[in-house]
Protein backbone atom coordinates (compact mmCIF):
# COMPACT_ATOMS: atom_id res chain seq x y z
CA UNK A 1 0.00 0.00 0.00
CA UNK A 2 1.49 3.49 -1.03
CA UNK A 3 0.68 5.03 2.57
CA UNK A 4 1.42 2.62 4.99
CA UNK A 5 2.78 3.37 7.71
CA UNK A 6 2.22 7.00 7.81
CA UNK A 7 1.57 8.96 10.04
CA UNK A 8 -1.58 11.44 9.18
CA UNK A 9 -1.53 14.29 11.06
CA UNK A 10 -3.79 17.53 10.66
CA UNK A 11 -4.02 20.41 12.92
CA UNK A 12 -6.88 22.13 14.06
CA UNK A 13 -7.16 26.00 13.11
CA UNK A 14 -9.26 28.64 12.71
CA UNK A 15 -8.53 31.75 10.37
CA UNK A 16 -10.06 34.95 10.36
CA UNK A 17 -11.44 36.42 8.50
CA UNK A 18 -8.87 39.55 8.44
CA UNK A 19 -6.57 37.92 6.89
CA UNK A 20 -8.94 37.08 3.93
CA UNK A 21 -9.46 33.20 4.60
CA UNK A 22 -13.25 32.29 5.56
CA UNK A 23 -13.42 31.07 8.66
CA UNK A 24 -13.05 27.14 8.32
CA UNK A 25 -12.55 24.78 11.09
CA UNK A 26 -11.15 21.40 10.74
CA UNK A 27 -10.95 18.52 12.69
CA UNK A 28 -8.01 17.02 14.51
CA UNK A 29 -7.13 14.00 12.92
CA UNK A 30 -4.60 11.58 14.21
CA UNK A 31 -3.71 8.31 14.61
CA UNK A 32 -6.12 5.93 16.76
CA UNK A 33 -9.48 7.57 15.52
CA UNK A 34 -12.51 6.76 14.01
CA UNK A 35 -13.44 8.47 10.71
CA UNK A 36 -17.07 8.78 11.29
CA UNK A 37 -20.05 8.72 9.10
CA UNK A 38 -21.06 6.18 6.10
CA UNK A 39 -18.68 5.37 3.45
CA UNK A 40 -19.29 8.01 0.94
CA UNK A 41 -18.22 10.58 3.59
CA UNK A 42 -15.56 8.92 4.52
CA UNK A 43 -14.21 8.52 0.94
CA UNK A 44 -15.03 12.33 0.15
CA UNK A 45 -13.04 13.00 3.20
CA UNK A 46 -10.25 10.16 2.21
CA UNK A 47 -9.95 11.91 -0.82
CA UNK A 48 -9.71 15.58 0.29
CA UNK A 49 -7.01 14.71 2.10
CA UNK A 50 -5.12 13.15 -0.87
CA UNK A 51 -5.99 16.26 -3.11
CA UNK A 52 -4.88 18.84 -0.45
CA UNK A 53 -1.84 17.65 0.67
CA UNK A 54 0.86 19.57 2.46
CA UNK A 55 -0.01 23.10 3.35
CA UNK A 56 -4.29 23.01 3.41
CA UNK A 57 -7.09 23.26 5.59
CA UNK A 58 -10.01 20.91 5.15
CA UNK A 59 -13.39 20.34 6.31
CA UNK A 60 -15.09 17.30 7.80
CA UNK A 61 -18.28 17.17 9.04
CA UNK A 62 -19.12 14.77 11.77
CA UNK A 63 -22.35 15.68 13.07
CA UNK A 64 -24.95 15.23 10.20
CA UNK A 65 -22.92 11.98 9.97
CA UNK A 66 -24.14 10.00 12.23
CA UNK A 67 -25.13 6.89 11.06
CA UNK A 68 -22.78 3.69 12.08
CA UNK A 69 -19.79 3.54 11.02
CA UNK A 70 -18.73 0.77 8.89
CA UNK A 71 -15.21 -0.66 8.94
CA UNK A 72 -13.04 0.91 6.51
CA UNK A 73 -11.87 -0.66 3.43
CA UNK A 74 -8.33 -0.45 3.47
CA UNK A 75 -8.54 -1.81 -0.11
CA UNK A 76 -10.57 1.12 -1.69
CA UNK A 77 -9.14 3.87 0.22
CA UNK A 78 -6.21 2.99 0.50
CA UNK A 79 -4.50 6.00 1.60
CA UNK A 80 -5.63 5.48 5.62
CA UNK A 81 -3.59 2.37 5.83
CA UNK A 82 -2.39 2.19 8.86
CA UNK A 83 -4.49 4.58 10.42
CA UNK A 84 -7.43 2.26 11.25
CA UNK A 85 -9.50 4.33 13.59
CA UNK A 86 -8.95 7.87 12.56
CA UNK A 87 -11.84 9.94 14.71
CA UNK A 88 -13.97 13.46 14.34
CA UNK A 89 -14.27 15.57 17.52
CA UNK A 90 -17.48 17.03 16.38
CA UNK A 91 -18.62 18.03 19.23
CA UNK A 92 -15.19 19.84 20.38
CA UNK A 93 -15.16 21.91 17.07
CA UNK A 94 -18.84 23.57 16.90
CA UNK A 95 -18.16 27.33 16.31
CA UNK A 96 -19.20 28.46 19.60
CA UNK A 97 -16.96 31.21 19.21
CA UNK A 98 -13.59 31.08 21.06
CA UNK A 99 -11.64 34.02 20.61
CA UNK A 100 -8.62 32.85 21.96
CA UNK A 101 -7.89 30.41 18.98
CA UNK A 102 -8.02 32.97 16.46
CA UNK A 103 -4.50 32.94 15.82
CA UNK A 104 -3.80 30.59 12.08
CA UNK A 105 -1.96 27.25 12.10
CA UNK A 106 -1.42 26.28 9.14
CA UNK A 107 -2.07 22.77 8.56
CA UNK A 108 0.75 20.45 7.71
CA UNK A 109 0.57 17.13 6.88
CA UNK A 110 2.99 15.10 6.75
CA UNK A 111 5.51 15.06 3.80
CA UNK A 112 5.15 11.54 3.28
CA UNK A 113 1.84 11.67 2.63
CA UNK A 114 2.63 14.42 -0.05
CA UNK A 115 5.30 12.79 -1.09
CA UNK A 116 3.14 9.50 -1.47
CA UNK A 117 0.23 10.83 -3.15
CA UNK A 118 2.22 12.10 -5.86
CA UNK A 119 2.95 8.94 -6.99
CA UNK A 120 -0.19 7.36 -6.83
CA UNK A 121 -2.61 10.76 -7.56
CA UNK A 122 -3.19 9.20 -10.99
CA UNK A 123 -4.25 5.54 -9.61
CA UNK A 124 -6.41 7.54 -7.19
CA UNK A 125 -7.54 10.17 -9.41
CA UNK A 126 -9.80 7.91 -11.50
CA UNK A 127 -11.29 6.50 -8.20
CA UNK A 128 -11.42 9.65 -6.61
CA UNK A 129 -13.85 11.04 -9.65
CA UNK A 130 -16.36 7.96 -9.18
CA UNK A 131 -16.28 8.79 -5.46
CA UNK A 132 -17.24 12.38 -6.27
CA UNK A 133 -20.13 11.71 -7.66
CA UNK A 134 -21.53 9.63 -5.30
CA UNK A 135 -20.47 11.62 -2.07
CA UNK A 136 -22.49 15.10 -3.56
CA UNK A 137 -25.11 14.36 -1.00
CA UNK A 138 -22.75 14.63 2.09
CA UNK A 139 -20.87 17.36 0.09
CA UNK A 140 -24.15 19.41 0.21
CA UNK A 141 -23.91 18.83 3.81
CA UNK A 142 -20.45 19.12 3.86
CA UNK A 143 -21.45 22.92 2.44
CA UNK A 144 -24.23 23.58 4.89
CA UNK A 145 -22.48 23.02 8.30
CA UNK A 146 -19.40 24.87 6.39
CA UNK A 147 -21.59 27.68 6.25
CA UNK A 148 -23.31 27.46 9.58
CA UNK A 149 -19.85 27.35 11.10
CA UNK A 150 -18.64 30.32 9.43
CA UNK A 151 -21.85 32.21 10.32
CA UNK A 152 -21.25 31.37 13.75
CA UNK A 153 -17.30 32.45 13.83
CA UNK A 154 -18.43 35.88 12.61
CA UNK A 155 -21.08 36.00 15.37
CA UNK A 156 -18.52 35.37 17.96
CA UNK A 157 -15.99 37.75 16.26
CA UNK A 158 -18.56 40.45 16.68
CA UNK A 159 -19.35 39.37 19.81
CA UNK A 160 -15.67 39.68 20.68
CA UNK A 161 -15.44 42.90 19.12
CA UNK A 162 -18.45 44.49 20.74
CA UNK A 163 -16.70 43.45 24.39
CA UNK A 164 -13.14 44.37 23.64
CA UNK A 165 -14.91 48.27 23.09
CA UNK A 166 -17.05 47.79 25.91
CA UNK A 167 -13.86 47.07 28.24
CA UNK A 168 -11.98 50.13 26.42
CA UNK A 169 -14.52 52.86 26.96
CA UNK A 170 -14.81 51.69 30.78
CA UNK A 171 -10.79 51.60 31.03
CA UNK A 172 -10.90 55.47 29.87
CA UNK A 173 -13.61 56.16 32.15
CA UNK A 174 -11.61 54.92 35.01
CA UNK A 175 -8.67 56.63 34.37
CA UNK A 176 -11.14 59.80 33.66
CA UNK A 177 -12.59 59.39 37.56
CA UNK A 178 -8.61 58.49 38.91
CA UNK A 179 -7.54 62.02 37.47
CA UNK A 180 -10.50 63.77 38.67
CA UNK A 181 -9.87 61.90 42.05
CA UNK A 182 -6.10 63.26 42.25
CA UNK A 183 -7.30 66.47 40.86
CA UNK A 184 -9.63 67.01 43.64
CA UNK A 185 -7.48 65.66 46.53
CA UNK A 186 -4.67 68.17 45.61
CA UNK A 187 -6.40 70.70 45.07
CA UNK A 188 -9.35 70.99 47.41
CA UNK A 189 -12.15 70.58 45.31
CA UNK A 190 -12.27 73.87 43.30
CA UNK A 191 -13.23 72.15 40.11
CA UNK A 192 -16.49 73.27 40.53
CA UNK A 193 -17.21 73.06 36.72
CA UNK A 194 -15.91 68.83 36.82
CA UNK A 195 -17.83 68.24 40.36
CA UNK A 196 -21.08 70.17 38.76
CA UNK A 197 -21.33 68.66 36.08
CA UNK A 198 -20.36 64.83 37.47
CA UNK A 199 -22.70 65.95 40.47
CA UNK A 200 -20.95 64.18 42.57
CA UNK A 201 -20.68 66.94 45.42
CA UNK A 202 -19.38 66.40 48.45
CA UNK A 203 -22.66 66.80 50.41
CA UNK A 204 -23.71 64.09 48.69
CA UNK A 205 -26.47 65.94 46.94
CA UNK A 206 -26.48 68.24 44.17
CA UNK A 207 -26.26 72.05 45.34
CA UNK A 208 -26.08 74.56 43.22
CA UNK A 209 -24.51 76.84 46.24
CA UNK A 210 -21.51 74.86 46.46
CA UNK A 211 -20.94 74.46 43.49
CA UNK A 212 -21.32 78.20 42.40
CA UNK A 213 -18.64 78.57 45.65
CA UNK A 214 -16.42 75.87 44.58
CA UNK A 215 -16.15 77.43 41.35
CA UNK A 216 -15.50 81.07 42.52
CA UNK A 217 -13.09 79.87 44.92
CA UNK A 218 -10.96 78.31 42.64
CA UNK A 219 -10.96 81.77 41.13
CA UNK A 220 -10.44 83.36 44.09
CA UNK A 221 -7.43 81.22 44.88
CA UNK A 222 -5.78 82.14 41.29
CA UNK A 223 -6.56 86.01 42.01
CA UNK A 224 -4.71 85.51 45.39
CA UNK A 225 -1.68 83.81 43.87
CA UNK A 226 -1.54 86.67 41.64
CA UNK A 227 -1.65 89.21 44.17
CA UNK A 228 0.53 87.54 45.97
CA UNK A 229 3.36 87.52 42.50
CA UNK A 230 2.20 91.48 42.45
CA UNK A 231 3.18 92.35 46.55
CA UNK A 232 6.39 90.37 45.98
CA UNK A 233 7.43 92.19 42.80
CA UNK A 234 6.03 95.65 44.07
CA UNK A 235 8.22 95.46 47.59
CA UNK A 236 11.17 94.57 45.47
CA UNK A 237 11.01 97.57 43.29
CA UNK A 238 10.33 100.08 46.04
CA UNK A 239 7.32 101.64 44.45
CA UNK A 240 5.60 104.70 46.06
CA UNK A 241 3.37 104.32 49.44
CA UNK A 242 0.46 105.31 47.59
CA UNK A 243 0.82 102.60 44.77
CA UNK A 244 1.48 99.85 47.45
CA UNK A 245 -1.76 101.30 49.51
CA UNK A 246 -3.92 100.16 46.37
CA UNK A 247 -2.35 96.47 46.16
CA UNK A 248 -2.69 96.46 50.33
CA UNK A 249 -6.59 97.48 49.43
CA UNK A 250 -6.86 95.23 47.23
CA UNK A 251 -5.83 92.37 48.86
CA UNK A 252 -7.56 92.86 52.02
CA UNK A 253 -10.69 93.48 49.97
CA UNK A 254 -10.02 90.02 48.38
CA UNK A 255 -10.04 88.44 52.07
CA UNK A 256 -13.33 90.26 52.50
CA UNK A 257 -15.03 88.70 49.32
CA UNK A 258 -13.55 85.36 50.68
CA UNK A 259 -15.95 85.97 54.11
CA UNK A 260 -18.99 87.00 51.61
CA UNK A 261 -18.66 84.33 49.72
CA UNK A 262 -18.58 81.90 52.71
CA UNK A 263 -21.57 83.57 54.42
CA UNK A 264 -23.53 82.87 51.30
CA UNK A 265 -22.74 79.10 50.94
CA UNK A 266 -22.69 78.33 54.98
CA UNK A 267 -26.64 79.78 54.40
CA UNK A 268 -26.90 76.59 51.28
CA UNK A 269 -24.98 73.98 53.65
CA UNK A 270 -23.12 75.23 56.54
CA UNK A 271 -21.52 71.51 57.03
CA UNK A 272 -20.32 72.27 54.19
CA UNK A 273 -18.09 75.45 54.95
CA UNK A 274 -17.47 73.79 58.75
CA UNK A 275 -16.05 70.50 57.46
CA UNK A 276 -13.19 72.72 55.30
CA UNK A 277 -13.70 70.02 52.11
CA UNK A 278 -13.08 73.31 50.11
CA UNK A 279 -9.69 73.66 51.13
CA UNK A 280 -6.42 71.73 51.09
CA UNK A 281 -5.86 69.06 53.13
CA UNK A 282 -3.11 70.84 55.30
CA UNK A 283 -5.27 73.95 55.69
CA UNK A 284 -7.90 71.66 56.86
CA UNK A 285 -5.85 70.34 59.46
CA UNK A 286 -5.17 74.40 61.20
CA UNK A 287 -9.24 75.10 60.68
CA UNK A 288 -11.00 76.53 63.24
CA UNK A 289 -14.98 77.18 62.48
CA UNK A 290 -14.72 76.88 58.76
CA UNK A 291 -11.55 78.73 58.20
CA UNK A 292 -8.34 79.84 59.93
CA UNK A 293 -7.81 81.01 63.47
CA UNK A 294 -7.33 84.92 63.78
CA UNK A 295 -4.46 84.52 66.26
CA UNK A 296 -2.54 81.89 64.10
CA UNK A 297 -2.67 84.53 61.26
CA UNK A 298 -1.09 86.95 64.23
CA UNK A 299 1.53 84.66 64.60
CA UNK A 300 2.28 84.01 61.00
CA UNK A 301 2.51 88.21 60.19
CA UNK A 302 4.23 89.56 63.31
CA UNK A 303 7.51 88.10 62.80
CA UNK A 304 7.48 89.27 59.13
CA UNK A 305 6.46 93.11 60.48
CA UNK A 306 10.24 93.84 61.98
CA UNK A 307 10.97 96.54 63.18
CA UNK A 308 7.61 97.74 64.94
CA UNK A 309 7.82 100.93 67.20
CA UNK A 310 6.89 100.97 70.54
CA UNK A 311 3.29 101.63 69.98
CA UNK A 312 2.88 98.85 67.51
CA UNK A 313 4.19 96.33 69.40
CA UNK A 314 1.90 97.44 72.20
CA UNK A 315 -1.13 97.66 70.23
CA UNK A 316 -0.29 94.45 68.16
CA UNK A 317 -0.42 92.89 71.51
CA UNK A 318 -3.31 94.10 72.60
CA UNK A 319 -4.78 92.56 69.45
CA UNK A 320 -3.44 89.27 70.10
CA UNK A 321 -4.71 89.65 73.60
CA UNK A 322 -8.43 90.42 72.45
CA UNK A 323 -8.18 87.91 69.44
CA UNK A 324 -7.30 85.13 71.44
CA UNK A 325 -10.54 85.75 74.19
CA UNK A 326 -12.63 86.04 71.82
CA UNK A 327 -11.73 82.54 69.87
CA UNK A 328 -11.96 81.32 73.28
CA UNK A 329 -15.83 82.60 74.23
CA UNK A 330 -16.30 81.37 70.39
CA UNK A 331 -14.77 77.95 70.81
CA UNK A 332 -16.64 77.77 74.27
CA UNK A 333 -19.73 78.36 72.71
CA UNK A 334 -19.40 75.67 70.04
CA UNK A 335 -18.52 73.08 72.27
CA UNK A 336 -21.60 73.94 74.30
CA UNK A 337 -23.84 74.12 71.03
CA UNK A 338 -22.56 70.16 70.46
CA UNK A 339 -23.70 69.62 74.15
CA UNK A 340 -26.68 70.87 73.63
CA UNK A 341 -27.15 69.12 70.03
CA UNK A 342 -26.06 65.81 71.62
CA UNK A 343 -28.33 65.74 74.08
CA UNK A 344 -31.22 66.45 72.03
CA UNK A 345 -30.86 63.58 69.79
CA UNK A 346 -30.17 61.08 72.75
CA UNK A 347 -32.56 62.56 74.60
CA UNK A 348 -36.18 60.65 74.90
CA UNK A 349 -36.56 57.09 75.34
CA UNK A 350 -34.98 54.70 72.57
CA UNK A 351 -37.76 51.96 73.35
CA UNK A 352 -40.15 54.02 71.29
CA UNK A 353 -39.54 53.82 67.51
CA UNK A 354 -40.29 57.44 66.81
CA UNK A 355 -37.29 60.02 67.18
CA UNK A 356 -38.76 62.44 65.29
CA UNK A 357 -39.53 65.03 68.31
CA UNK A 358 -35.76 64.99 69.01
CA UNK A 359 -34.35 64.99 65.45
CA UNK A 360 -36.62 68.02 65.14
CA UNK A 361 -35.39 69.76 67.82
CA UNK A 362 -32.38 69.29 67.11
CA UNK A 363 -32.55 70.99 63.24
CA UNK A 364 -33.40 73.90 65.44
CA UNK A 365 -30.38 73.64 67.28
CA UNK A 366 -28.16 73.35 64.63
CA UNK A 367 -29.40 76.81 62.97
CA UNK A 368 -26.73 78.22 65.49
CA UNK A 369 -24.29 76.90 63.67
CA UNK A 370 -24.71 79.12 60.64
CA UNK A 371 -24.14 82.29 63.48
CA UNK A 372 -20.72 80.76 64.38
CA UNK A 373 -19.42 80.64 61.43
CA UNK A 374 -20.65 83.89 60.26
CA UNK A 375 -19.11 84.86 64.30
CA UNK A 376 -16.06 83.32 63.31
CA UNK A 377 -15.22 84.93 59.51
CA UNK A 378 -16.40 88.55 61.54
CA UNK A 379 -13.26 87.80 63.66
CA UNK A 380 -10.88 86.86 60.47
CA UNK A 381 -12.10 90.07 58.84
CA UNK A 382 -11.89 92.22 61.97
CA UNK A 383 -8.24 90.98 62.86
CA UNK A 384 -7.04 91.64 59.11
CA UNK A 385 -8.57 95.09 59.39
CA UNK A 386 -6.89 96.03 62.60
CA UNK A 387 -3.70 95.02 61.97
CA UNK A 388 -4.01 97.32 58.53
CA UNK A 389 -4.83 99.78 60.41
CA UNK A 390 -2.13 98.98 63.13
CA UNK A 391 0.33 98.68 60.50
CA UNK A 392 2.32 101.35 58.14
CA UNK A 393 1.73 100.65 54.22
CA UNK A 394 4.52 99.16 53.40
CA UNK A 395 3.96 97.13 56.94
CA UNK A 396 0.90 96.11 55.79
CA UNK A 397 1.80 95.17 52.02
CA UNK A 398 4.94 92.71 53.74
CA UNK A 399 1.96 91.34 56.44
CA UNK A 400 -0.20 90.11 53.20
CA UNK A 401 2.77 89.32 51.17
CA UNK A 402 3.84 87.12 53.89
CA UNK A 403 -0.01 85.87 55.31
CA UNK A 404 -0.36 84.77 51.33
CA UNK A 405 2.70 83.32 50.85
CA UNK A 406 1.60 80.78 53.96
CA UNK A 407 -1.55 79.83 52.91
CA UNK A 408 0.79 79.07 49.31
CA UNK A 409 3.09 76.34 50.95
CA UNK A 410 0.19 74.98 52.67
CA UNK A 411 -1.49 74.20 49.86
CA UNK A 412 1.91 72.75 48.03
CA UNK A 413 2.16 71.00 51.29
CA UNK A 414 -1.36 69.33 51.26
CA UNK A 415 -0.09 68.30 47.10
CA UNK A 416 3.13 67.31 47.97
CA UNK A 417 1.37 64.57 50.95
CA UNK A 418 -0.91 63.71 48.88
CA UNK A 419 1.53 62.55 46.05
CA UNK A 420 4.10 61.22 48.07
CA UNK A 421 5.43 57.98 47.38
CA UNK A 422 3.47 55.01 48.83
CA UNK A 423 4.94 53.10 52.51
CA UNK A 424 6.37 49.96 51.01
CA UNK A 425 4.68 47.36 52.76
CA UNK A 426 6.42 45.23 55.84
CA UNK A 427 8.09 42.32 55.01
CA UNK B 1 -40.17 98.57 75.56
CA UNK B 2 -40.08 99.93 79.32
CA UNK B 3 -38.65 97.06 80.91
CA UNK B 4 -36.18 96.65 78.65
CA UNK B 5 -34.76 99.88 79.17
CA UNK B 6 -35.62 100.02 83.09
CA UNK B 7 -33.48 96.44 83.19
CA UNK B 8 -30.65 98.24 81.09
CA UNK B 9 -30.13 101.00 83.13
CA UNK B 10 -30.23 98.91 86.34
CA UNK B 11 -27.04 97.49 86.16
CA UNK B 12 -23.45 98.73 84.44
CA UNK B 13 -23.75 95.77 82.17
CA UNK B 14 -26.53 94.10 81.03
CA UNK B 15 -26.97 91.45 78.86
CA UNK B 16 -30.37 89.98 77.38
CA UNK B 17 -29.92 86.07 76.65
CA UNK B 18 -31.98 83.32 76.15
CA UNK B 19 -31.05 79.79 78.39
CA UNK B 20 -30.87 77.66 75.10
CA UNK B 21 -28.63 80.13 72.81
CA UNK B 22 -25.45 79.39 72.90
CA UNK B 23 -23.89 82.32 71.08
CA UNK B 24 -25.26 84.07 74.56
CA UNK B 25 -22.88 81.81 75.92
CA UNK B 26 -20.39 82.39 73.76
CA UNK B 27 -20.61 86.12 74.93
CA UNK B 28 -20.97 85.24 78.72
CA UNK B 29 -17.30 83.37 78.58
CA UNK B 30 -16.08 86.60 77.03
CA UNK B 31 -17.43 88.64 79.65
CA UNK B 32 -16.05 86.39 82.64
CA UNK B 33 -12.75 86.24 80.90
CA UNK B 34 -13.00 90.31 80.86
CA UNK B 35 -13.11 90.29 84.34
CA UNK B 36 -16.67 91.35 84.47
CA UNK B 37 -20.36 89.84 85.78
CA UNK B 38 -23.01 91.24 83.45
CA UNK B 39 -27.15 91.32 85.05
CA UNK B 40 -28.33 88.86 82.23
CA UNK B 41 -31.66 88.06 81.69
CA UNK B 42 -33.20 85.16 80.03
CA UNK B 43 -35.94 86.27 77.88
CA UNK B 44 -36.81 82.94 77.11
CA UNK B 45 -37.67 82.39 81.11
CA UNK B 46 -39.40 86.08 81.32
CA UNK B 47 -43.84 85.94 80.82
CA UNK B 48 -43.19 89.10 78.91
CA UNK B 49 -40.55 87.58 77.04
CA UNK B 50 -42.66 87.77 73.99
CA UNK B 51 -42.76 91.80 73.91
CA UNK B 52 -38.85 91.99 75.13
CA UNK B 53 -38.17 90.21 71.91
CA UNK B 54 -39.94 92.20 70.09
CA UNK B 55 -38.33 95.60 71.49
CA UNK B 56 -34.88 94.61 71.24
CA UNK B 57 -35.58 93.99 67.70
CA UNK B 58 -37.05 97.80 67.39
CA UNK B 59 -33.84 98.67 69.17
CA UNK B 60 -31.65 97.20 66.13
CA UNK B 61 -30.72 94.07 67.50
CA UNK B 62 -30.77 91.29 65.22
CA UNK B 63 -30.60 88.00 66.99
CA UNK B 64 -32.35 89.60 69.02
CA UNK B 65 -30.34 88.23 71.50
CA UNK B 66 -27.10 88.23 72.73
CA UNK B 67 -28.38 91.86 73.75
CA UNK B 68 -25.36 94.10 75.59
CA UNK B 69 -26.36 97.49 77.21
CA UNK B 70 -23.61 99.29 79.04
CA UNK B 71 -24.14 101.99 81.33
CA UNK B 72 -28.03 101.80 80.25
CA UNK B 73 -26.75 101.96 76.48
CA UNK B 74 -26.96 99.64 74.30
CA UNK B 75 -23.90 98.61 72.96
CA UNK B 76 -25.40 95.58 70.17
CA UNK B 77 -25.16 92.47 69.64
CA UNK B 78 -22.41 89.94 69.19
CA UNK B 79 -20.68 91.45 66.31
CA UNK B 80 -20.28 94.62 68.11
CA UNK B 81 -19.35 93.73 71.14
CA UNK B 82 -16.80 91.14 68.84
CA UNK B 83 -15.54 94.51 66.98
CA UNK B 84 -15.28 96.58 69.59
CA UNK B 85 -13.05 94.53 71.69
CA UNK B 86 -10.86 93.65 68.75
CA UNK B 87 -10.17 97.43 68.63
CA UNK B 88 -9.77 97.63 72.01
CA UNK B 89 -12.57 100.09 72.75
CA UNK B 90 -14.84 97.39 74.86
CA UNK B 91 -12.23 97.10 77.59
CA UNK B 92 -12.20 101.06 78.55
CA UNK B 93 -16.05 100.99 78.61
CA UNK B 94 -16.00 97.78 81.03
CA UNK B 95 -13.01 99.30 83.61
CA UNK B 96 -15.64 101.04 85.83
CA UNK B 97 -17.55 97.53 86.25
CA UNK B 98 -14.87 94.95 86.13
CA UNK B 99 -14.17 93.39 89.13
CA UNK B 100 -11.19 92.52 90.77
CA UNK B 101 -9.56 89.00 90.30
Amino acid sequence: MPFSNLPLLVYIYQIWEEEGIEAIETWNVGEQQELEGDEESKLSIALDINSTCAKVAFFIISKSMNSPTPQFVPSRLGIYEPIHQIGIWGENFKSNGNPNTSTSVIVEVDNKLENESETTSHEMLTASNNYKQEASKPIDKIQRRLAQNREAARKSRLRKKAYVQQLENSRLKLIQLEQELQRARQQGLYMGGVLEGSHIGFSGTVNSGIAAFEMEYGRWVDVQHRQICELRTALNAHISDIELRILVESGIGHYFELFRMKSTVAKADVFYVISGVWKTSAERFFSWIGGFRPSELLKVLVPQLDPLTEQQILEVCNLKQSCQQAEDALSQGMEKLQETVSSTVAGGPVDEVSYIPQVATAMEKLEALVSFVNQADHLRQETLQQMSRILTTRQAARGLLALGEYFHRLRALSTLWATRPPEPSLP
Amino acid sequence: MEKVTSLASEKGVVLFSKSSCCMCYAVKILFQELRVTPMVHEIDQDPEGWEMEKALKRLGCNGPVPAIFIGGKLVGSTNEVMSLHLSGGLLPMLKPYQTLC
